[in-house]
């Protein structure tokens, strides 16, 4: 466990972030959040309900603007100001919803918003849809997807299949940084493991992932390092090697009082 | 699943694991809606086989082209109504906005002295920035379409008595306008038009394929189902000119109408614009989310449904050679609507073709030719044209909890 943050004023990581601190009226949604994402790695964030989670993923896909941060891509200072700089950055986020839609195939689904032309579609304004078919071959072989056909309206797929499209259209914009909101919640155990396989072929091809996840489990399967966030403060980073799930609970929750970072201390107690 | 090796590949579109099932459950498919056009074209011919039992004049050449004839102005009104559809929303002011830009070209070329084209051109344009206006109106403040359209309905019906005047009734002289539902083109004509049609089909679908194999997208299980629609599409549009042909000719109405809808088509199904629309008429917040300016693609759904209006309403005034206090009004907005909604374009938004409006104007305006044919009262044309909508939407609603029973949306 790594105590009081890292030192020094040029991280070194993929994407960095610093000092995060986000207040919603008299509720301090974030204080003083830090935050290391490697290439090739899989960073768990988990925390109790109202810990911060989704303020934090919302923070870093450029949907809230954070009160205060440092944020660093690649080494060089960047800001996180909306959506669109956090996606030309290359931070990709799934959420929790997918935002698929349901009418539409696969295909369809994966270039929404970013269709291909066809080769007189500055004419004919038509859509190439060969070339997004073929492409989508590609990217779904390439992360091993497995679904009907895709051409299946995604209404039709499986709650794990949905998900695995709705990760794979977020690679389309070849991001460096993956952020995955509960990406396994609400899916059965093969459909689960399916999820968790695609988490680890985006790892394997050099993405940092942020995966935030209520299954320890899953989080003990996949992720090489787990930051646990408790009342808006990062309560700890944790290597998965070195640490139980008795420990990350005992961090969720502060009932191990000794392990807080001293900011929050034992008079708080757990939402 | 975890130890999957990433050889293993997202089946290809040929592979018919994915396809056999389907036929097998072809009925299945054709319940939930996802063969919706092929359950409306066996519906008109049940309907064409129980009036021509019941009347032997109903399948001739001469009451054939009438039904054409008959069903443009709401078919052409429907193209419009079919893109409102997709977006889940509503327009109940297109029967008075065809009124009112039908009245507008005739005020200009009668009372005026407009050449009948600067005349259509303002009464289309009039529609499109009352469909403009009510799209503005609706994304802007948030107000449900229906509220801002039956709104429009009673303002624009405002309107078209105002621009009438005191006369309230205009009647078209003017060659052209009047030539618009009036002109039909010879035998040559026909089948001139017909080869094109049919080579214009038959080629796209046959470069379509070529280029997916090309690719190496599609195997060669794929060319049959092709070759069988080329084959049906070339017999119909076949059937179609040689009954045109043995009586009046081929009506430049009916080539307008086609022209819409397929062009409509490919909008719909083919550019970018169109896919948009289908993608805020499933999940709005997904289209959102996708970098989808939502508010831009309702605006312009509602233009092109006032425009189509117009066109329509200008149609609608050629066939009836004038234009009074009552165009645009009386069964005109619930048949347009009611039309797609038979064919299988869903009230619910993200479901429909609109060749949906071409289908569902012809079973309307069959029943209604029919009915007339047997002299039967409008009171029994009014209610077998309500039990019909009514069916078709217990269709549709049905067809929608089945899909959501096997957890589609």
């Amino acid at each position: 466990m790594s105590d009081d943050g890292p030192q020094g004023d040029q991280p070194q990581s993929l994407l960095a972030l610093r000092g995060v601190t986000k207040r919603f009226g008299p509720v301090q949604a974030l204080d003083d959040v830090w935050l290391d994402i490697n290439a090739g790695e899989v960073l768990a964030l988990v925390g109790d309900n109202g810990a911060g989670k989704s303020t934090l993923v919302k923070v870093i896909s450029g949907i809230y603007a954070a009160d205060r941060a440092a944020v660093w891509f690649d080494g060089r200072p960047v800001s996180l100001g909306n959506p669109t700089a956090a996606t030309r950055l290359g931070i990709a986020t799934v959420y929790q919803d997918l935002a698929l839609c349901d009418n539409l195939d696969v295909v369809e689904n994966l270039f929404l918003g970013r269709e291909e032309r066809s080769p007189l579609g500055v004419v004919t304004r038509g859509l190439d849809e060969t070339k997004m078919e073929q492409r989508s071959h590609e990217l779904l072989s390439n992360l091993a997807v497995t679904i009907p056909s895709v051409r299946s309206e995604v209404g039709t797929l499986s709650g794990g299949q949905r998900q695995q499209v709705a990760v794979a259209r977020s690679l389309l914009g070849e991001p460096k940084v993956v952020i995955l909101d509960e990406p396994t919640a609400a899916l059965g155990v093969a459909q689960t493991a399916q999820v968790l396989a695609l988490v680890k072929r985006l790892r394997e091809q050099g993405l940092g992932v942020l995966m935030i996840s209520h299954n320890l489990a899953d989080v003990f399967e996949v992720a090489d390092r787990v930051v646990v966030l408790r009342l808006g403060k990062v309560a700890g980073v944790y290597s998965v090697r070195d640490t139980t799930q008795e420990e990350i609970v005992g961090a969720i929750t502060g009932a191990e009082f000794g392990r807080n970072q001293g900011n929050g201390g034992p008079t708080e107690v757990p939402a | 699943m975890s130890t999957a090796p990433a050889e293993v590949t997202a089946p290809l579109p040929d592979d018919t694991s994915a396809d056999s099932p389907a036929q097998q459950n072809i009925f299945r498919r054709i319940l939930q809606g996802d063969l919706a056009s092929v359950r409306v074209i066996f519906g008109l011919i049940v309907i064409w086989a129980i009036f021509q039992i019941a009347n032997d004049h109903f399948l001739t050449a001469i009451n054939l082209t009438n039904l054409f004839l008959q069903i443009t102005a709401v078919g052409l009104i429907s193209v419009g109504v079919v893109f409102v559809l997709l977006l889940g929303e509503i327009d109940l002011s297109i029967g008075a906005v065809s009124g009112l830009c039908a009245a507008i070209v005739a005020v200009l070329n009668v009372k005026h002295g407009w050449a009948p084209i600067p005349a259509i051109a303002v009464g289309i344009i009039a529609g499109m920035i009352i469909g403009f206006v009510q799209g503005s109106l609706f994304t802007g403040f948030g107000i449900p379409s229906f509220v801002v359209t039956l709104a429009g309905l009673l303002a624009w019906q405002g309107a078209l008595l105002w621009v009438l005047g005191d006369t309230g009734t205009i009647n078209i002289t003017d060659n052209s306008l009047v030539g618009l539902a009036n002109t039909f083109y010879s035998s040559t004509v026909g089948w001139i038009v017909a080869v094109l049609v049919i080579a214009l089909y038959a080629g796209t679908s046959i470069f379509r394929y070529v280029r997916r194999s090309t690719v190496g997208l599609g195997g060669g299980q794929d060319i049959v189902p092709i070759i069988v629609r080329i084959v049906l599409v070339t017999v119909a549009i076949i059937a179609a000119i040689a009954i045109l042909n043995s009586n009046r000719g081929l009506p430049l109405a009916i080539i307008v109408l086609i022209a819409f809808v397929a062009g409509g088509e490919y909008v719909a199904t083919r550019t970018a614009f169109g896919r948009h629309i289908f993608a805020v008429g499933g999940n709005a917040e997904a289209a959102r989310r996708a970098g989808i300016s939502v508010h831009r693609i309702r605006i312009a759904v509602f233009a092109i449904s006032g425009t189509m209006s117009a066109i329509g309403g200008i149609f609608a005034a050629s066939r009836l050679l004038a234009v009074n206090q009552s165009s645009g009004g009386s069964d005109l907005l619930l048949l347009a609507i009611a039309g797609p909604v038979i064919a299988g374009t869903s009230l619910f938004g993200g479901r429909g073709s609109v060749w949906s409006a071409l289908l569902g104007a012809l079973v309307i305006g069959s029943i209604s030719n029919g009915m007339d044919l047997l002299a039967l009262d409008s009171s029994v044309k009014f209610m077998v044209t309500g039990a019909v909508l009514l069916a078709a939407v217990i269709v549709d609603a049905v067809a929608r909890r089945s899909r959501q029973a096997a957890g589609r949306v």
